[in-house]
């Protein structure tokens, strides 16, 4: 067609449209790999890793990624590039009936930017509690007359009280609303205050941000990677988690969660990364670019696991020593002999001989079985992971404090990235429809956007607000993206036509998708994503949904309750996961109902073509 | 002469061995872990040592009531094992042959828990009186919880750079204004700094006169079709 324009031709010369441009091709890529790269790489890969057979699960985690996750996400963000507009005008623009895949994408963006900031609240407190001496959760308070500690602190752990009471205040059943946690009300002002001096005026301040929150990171992660190596028993964490153990690949479930970790790893269907490639120069090479971002995000989640399983297995061996060393000092104290006479290493063989010797005695003191093995499989994902396990193994370190703040500001600036991408994929199709005038700056729209979701996140500050966010995360933020990314394939491959948007790839790139894009775009990801989306349903409701309840009052405690969802609550998850998705078909409906009506007049077509061909005329000639 | 001695000695001895023994009424137990607390310092458990606890208990009876004349002879030591734990008794000097009641001193003890753990170098889990409960001190709560005030910074910074980028945003907004109402206002589709698309002109690709462009025109099925 015509002469290539260099991808980096500096920004004034190509403004022809009044649209935002990346400062720079770097600064792109990094807020795409931000975006990717969130909390989940930290605290659901490292689990899915361990629980599903150590190094076996890269496996089918790199089988999904090369089947599912890199086809999918160079076809969003060609599409994004070669359209410059955001999900709803894009999808608009591919075919109108397939408006709805946009406004679906749109509807799940606002839905997890309210409660995915609201665990970046968590991350917050938690940092800005630790700057105390001692750490405030490794200690249990006393309670209200002073002659012991608190209850409920004592049967759990300090680190679990300092959770489920001083930070959520949780209450025992998701319909006992509470209070607003006014600590938490004044965290997620301050981080909605940043989210939006990050986002004041688009990627113009997206942009610096990101070079810190992306980059940051990745720092810490390296000096918890080094520290976590010298720890004790870091070895034993390591070899736990990559001990491969192939056996387990013949079970179903491993396929599906590694397919669905990698979907929602690369942040799919969320619309983000439409946003964030419209802003390129239309001569860009999308293919590179996305294979770039999926290997980094890859490459991240097994960085992130090494130090976050050294971690894991320091607090392992800690624990099994404690529990000898609590063996022991009973054993010495019972049988009144000398200290130190018994030690970790020649504890069984004093176990054994005294057993034999005074069996009563021994089976008197009680002793509990300390095996390392246990202690290693006890298993913990999510919010479980950073707030519970991790701070119990940064108090065993010295230097506990820094150690903390530097955890807490990593898991934020991953967040933050990751945000970065959810505030764009609502920010810029919001501009690009008629309903907000030209005039009206971007610092006025971005602070109504984080004011409204401020205000409805309130409902997350609540006793009851961590259930809410799980119900959020489960159902919200997880099937309808399946649904969304599935019409998405599709619509491009078959309704758009695979040959026409080759072209407009190759346009882009200079060179023809080759057979893997082909295959893998018409026929393996839709099929993938379909037989995911069966499996994930059929899962789910193989049995009622429940949750886990933190109440004091529980006969097990500090075991957590089972309880099911009532009737409303379910109600409301079957609304969060359908809404997105009812879009789809709503929105081609509309639109058959609307040609049908108005078919006879000629007129109609030709206005939308001009329309058409006026906003494209400026970046397609050339 | 001395048969008379030697059968008061031992009868003081038998009665000491009554008074004095594990579970004794009024008799306490207490376990001393040295090398825990000290390491590689420990000093080892020896006779002087036990005078030293004796001195310290009839010490405690005496600041405790203050008409007390418990001497160090009254404290009676037994059973000391390797772990370093052993029993002790404080008997009564007016009377004789009976022992202070325990609640007097556990009291004792409780008052001077400091001093008797300072004096061997150790604290209240490495130096256990059996029976009697220490009392936790209350938590060190500073009059602001500090994450107020890391907070307030963290809160001051962002509003800061709020501000900060609106002011400057709108000072933009106001040059801007300003210089567009200076220079001749162009309608053109294309802004005008920005021209060369592939050595052509934008303005003359003028698409205010309706320039169709012939790729598209005729590049019908190129668009999906309502």
């Amino acid at each position: 067609m015509s002469k290539d324009l260099s991808v980096d031709v500096s920004p004034e010369s190509l403004k022809e449209d009044g649209r935002p441009k990346w400062d720079n091709k770097f600064q792109y890529i990094l807020s795409c790999i931000g975006f990717a790269v969130g909390l989940g790489n930290v605290w659901r890969f490292p689990y899915l890793c361990q629980i599903h057979g150590g190094g076996a699960f890269l496996i089918p985690y790199f089988i999904a990624l090369i089947f599912e996750g890199i086809p999918l996400l160079h076809l969003e963000l060609a599409l994004g590039q070669r359209l410059r507009r955001g999900s709803i005008g894009a999808w608009n623009t591919i075919s109108p009936y397939l408006g709805g895949v946009g406004v679906g994408s749109w509807m799940v963006s606002v839905l997890v930017s309210l409660y995915y900031n609201t665990v970046l609240t968590w991350v917050m407190w938690y940092f800005i509690n630790s700057f105390q001496e001692p750490l405030p959760w490794s200690v249990c308070p006393l309670n209200e007359n002073r002659t012991g500690l608190s209850e409920e602190c004592y049967e759990s752990t300090a680190v679990n009280y300092f959770w489920y009471r001083k930070t959520l205040n949780i209450t025992p059943d998701v319909t006992e609303n509470g209070t607003l946690q006014w600590w938490l009300v004044l965290c997620l002002a301050a981080c909605w205050g940043i989210v939006y001096l990050c986002t004041i005026r688009g990627i113009e301040t997206t942009g610096k941000a990101i070079y810190v929150t992306a980059i940051f990171p990745y720092l810490v992660l390296t000096i918890f990677l080094i520290h976590g190596l010298t720890l004790p028993g870091a070895t034993e964490g390591l070899a736990y988690l990559f001990t491969p153990n192939l056996n387990i690949l013949k079970n179903p479930r491993v396929w599906l969660d590694a397919a669905t970790q990698i979907f929602f790893s690369l942040s799919l269907a969320f619309g983000g990364l439409i946003a964030f490639s419209s802003y390129n120069p239309p001569k860009n090479d999308c293919e590179k670019d996305a294979v770039t971002v999926a290997i980094v995000n890859c490459m991240t989640s097994l960085y992130a696991s090494i130090p976050v399983f050294s971690v894991l297995g320091f607090k392992a061996t800690t624990g099994y020593w404690d529990c000898l060393d609590r063996n022991i000092i009973s054993i010495i104290n019972k049988f009144d002999l000398p200290e130190q006479s018994i030690m970790r290493q020649n504890y069984t063989i004093w176990i054994r001989l005294l057993n034999s010797s005074y069996p009563e005695k021994i089976a008197g003191l009680k002793l509990k079985s300390c095996d390392l093995q246990e202690f290693l499989d006890q298993s913990v994902s999510g919010t479980g992971l950073a707030f519970i396990v991790f701070t119990q193994a940064v108090i065993l370190m010295p230097g506990s404090q820094a150690w903390a703040i530097l955890f807490f500001i990593m898991l934020f600036s991953l967040g933050l990235s990751s945000m970065f991408g959810n505030i764009e994929g609502v920010f810029t199709p919001l501009l690009e429809l008629q309903i907000i005038s030209k005039s009206t700056p971007k610092e006025l729209i971005t602070g109504i956007i984080c004011l409204i979701s401020f205000l409805i996140a309130l409902c997350f500050t609540l006793g009851s607000g961590s259930y809410w966010i799980d119900i959020f995360d489960s159902y919200a933020g997880s099937l309808p993206l399946l649904v969304l990314a599935f019409f998405e394939v599709t619509g491009i491959a078959y309704v758009y036509n695979i040959k026409r948007f080759s072209k407009d790839v190759k346009w882009m790139t200079g060179r023809q998708p080759n057979l893997y894009w082909q295959i893998t775009w018409r026929f393996i990801s839709p099929l993938l994503l379909l037989i995911v989306f069966v499996a994930f349903v059929a899962i789910q409701i193989q049995k009622p949904p429940s949750y886990a309840a933190w109440n004091p009052k529980y006969e097990d405690f500090p075991m957590k309750e089972e309880k099911v969802y009532p009737p409303w609550v379910l109600a409301i998850c079957m609304l969060l996961a359908v809404l997105p998705c009812i879009f789809v078909p709503l929105v081609a409906l509309f639109h058959l109902i609307k040609r049908m009506l108005g078919s006879k007049d000629p007129r109609s077509n030709l206005l939308w073509w001009k329309k058409l061909q006026e906003s494209m005329s400026c970046d397609l000639t050339g | 002469m001395l048969r008379v001695l030697l059968l008061a000695f031992s009868v003081v001895a038998v009665a000491h061995a009554e008074l004095c023994k594990p579970d004794a009424q009024n008799a306490f137990k207490v376990r001393l872990s040295i090398k825990a607390a000290l390491g590689d310092n420990a000093y080892a458990w020896d006779a002087n040592e036990e005078y030293l606890f004796k001195a310290m208990v009839a010490f405690a009876m005496r600041r405790y009531s203050s008409k007390s004349t418990t001497q160090i002879s009254n404290v009676l030591l037994c059973n000391v094992t390797d772990r370093v734990s052993f029993w002790f008794v404080v008997t009564d000097s007016t009377k004789n042959v009976t022992t202070v009641p325990g609640s007097e001193v556990e009291a004792a003890i409780r008052m001077n828990r400091n001093r008797i753990n300072s004096a061997f170098l150790l604290n209240d889990k490495t130096l256990q009186f059996l029976e009697i409960s220490s009392t936790l001190s209350p938590p060190v709560e500073s009059s602001t919880p500090v994450w107020l005030t890391v907070f307030g910074v963290v809160l001051c910074l962002t509003v800061a750079g709020i501000v900060f980028l609106i002011v400057s945003g709108i000072q933009r907004h106001k040059k801007k204004s300003k210089e567009s109402s200076e220079t001749e206002n162009l309608e053109e589709k294309c802004e005008v700094t920005v021209t060369i698309e592939n050595g052509i002109p934008c303005e003359t690709l003028d698409s205010k006169a309706g320039h169709v462009n012939g790729v598209y025109a005729a590049d019908d099925e190129r668009f999906t079709s309502l």
